[in-house]
């Protein structure tokens, strides 16, 4: 058994955990933000996808013991985030979900690669994608969304510039 | 699937981490990124009561330059090396490299040190590497001990450290403005393990012409016929690509255990042919 110490969408917490227990099965039954899902559990369909310390990486397969002191952001800590609230609308816009269960990890992937500028072409959102596996196959509506979601984020940046210079 | 029970320990120095190793004697893994050996805990095929996180270990994390070479500590990231955050001395080989590495999750904790101590022959790194003639820093008790990765890599998934040995992180030439490289895999899916690997080096000023197969056998491979061969090409001769093919079907047949008329065979020779078209032509 560990202490640890952490932070989730911003709220602090000290637990003492089975040293085995991954990050997500912290999130989900010990803490109780089930937005976070389960599926392989190896790695492999990025659906328990959250930011620790800003960065997207797979809950299932980190120890929640090794994150002791850091800041975590699942999918239910993105309520004030202006990015996630344009992604999420395109996602429902473009249909970029069907039965669901890939959208969390699919949300924090694309916000991440939002960010990181790489959104150029249709392409490159794929290979971005890759690492999330979604069973409805409605690949091409998540790349719509995201393409859209793009679009209108950057937009908005190029205005708040725009209005700021003036 | 939930990994075995384990006593995890987080430790902030090479020192700490191998005393530690040393009083559990034998039983222990050393976790960095933990992106192949977490999932082989979830998969039960590896039992290990006591884990070691050194991925905290900011020794680790450092690169630099040293007697004209680079140091790449072995907890760098793959993301920090796509992004840049590492110095990359290599003409953009290590970061081409780096970005192809499964997936950006995986990136952000998986890390150089743990793709060349796991071994697959599947891997980015080892193969990569390999091309490079690169070394890895190897820290027992006392000594620093520097290894060609050549030698490293002995079998299937399977290196010469020693128990409690630790791996300090990789050495890489410095290629000159001159060097020519590529890197071409083949995946079914992106970001899984691939199928093939070629890896090309080519530097005149440093005297490096290197070939390198991986996803072919117990480990990647050098190919000393195309190696000796990238010396002397010119891609312009008209009896190029007569030669090229005759080079690369006598070092598969000498150095892989497929038959000429095997998919996998056929499969490697284009892969590399593609490999070298593309250092060429850079």
């Amino acid at each position: 058994m560990s202490l640890i110490s952490i932070h989730v969408n911003n709220q602090a917490f000290e637990i003492e955990i089975d040293d085995r227990m991954s990050l997500a099965d912290f999130l989900r039954n010990t803490i109780n933000l089930t937005g976070t899902h389960l599926a392989c559990e190896l790695g492999v369909c990025g659906s328990c996808t959250v930011l620790v310390n800003d960065e997207p990486i797979r809950s299932c397969i980190t120890l929640a013991a090794s994150v002791s002191g850091m800041s975590v952001q699942t999918i239910e800590g993105f309520e004030e985030d202006s990015k996630m609230k344009v992604i999420r609308e395109c996602f429902s816009e473009a249909h970029g979900l069907q039965c669901g269960f890939c959208t969390p990890g699919m949300l924090i992937t694309v916000r991440d690669m939002i960010i990181r500028d790489k959104c150029k072409t249709e392409n490159q959102i794929r290979k971005e994608l890759s690492g999330n596996l979604c069973r409805c196959t409605g690949y091409a509506g998540i790349v719509k969304a995201t393409e859209l979601a793009n679009q209108r984020i950057n937009n908005q940046e190029d205005h708040f510039v725009g209005q700021g210079e003036i | 699937m939930k990994s075995g029970k384990v006593n995890y320990h987080s430790v902030h120095s090479i020192d700490e981490a191998i005393t530690l190793s040393q009083t559990h004697g034998g039983n222990v893994k050393y976790i960095a990124g933990g992106q192949s050996l977490t999932p082989m805990m979830n998969l039960r095929l590896i039992f290990s009561e006591e884990i070691i996180d050194i991925s905290k270990i900011q020794e680790l994390k450092q690169s630099y330059f040293f007697q004209g070479r680079f140091f790449i500590g072995a907890a760098v990231t793959h993301a920090m090396i796509e992004d840049g955050k590492v110095n990359d001395p290599t003409n953009g080989y290590l970061q081409y490299v780096a970005q192809g590495i499964a997936y950006r999750g995986v990136r952000n904790k998986g890390t150089i040190g743990g793709s060349i101590v796991n071994a697959d022959p599947s891997a980015d790194w080892p193969t990569a590497l390999l091309a490079l003639g690169a070394s890895v820093m190897i820290k027992d008790l006392t000594n620093d001990i520097e290894t060609p990765i050549g030698q490293f890599h002995c079998g299937l998934m399977q290196t010469t450290l020693k128990e409690s040995d630790l791996v300090k992180g990789v050495v890489v030439p410095e290629l000159s403005k001159e060097a020519k490289w590529s890197y071409v895999k083949f995946c079914h899916k992106m970001g899984e393990f691939a199928h093939s690997i070629a890896a090309i080096v080519i530097d005149p000023n440093l005297g490096m012409f290197n070939a390198a197969l991986g996803a072919a056998g117990d480990k990647p491979i050098l190919l000393p016929r195309l190696s000796d061969y990238l010396k002397s090409v010119n891609i312009s001769n008209n009896d190029f690509e007569i030669e090229l093919n005759d080079i690369l079907e006598r070092d598969l047949l000498e150095n892989i255990n497929y038959l000429p008329s095997s998919y996998e065979f056929n499969l490697h020779r284009s892969i590399i042919k593609k490999a070298v078209m593309e250092a060429l032509i850079k």
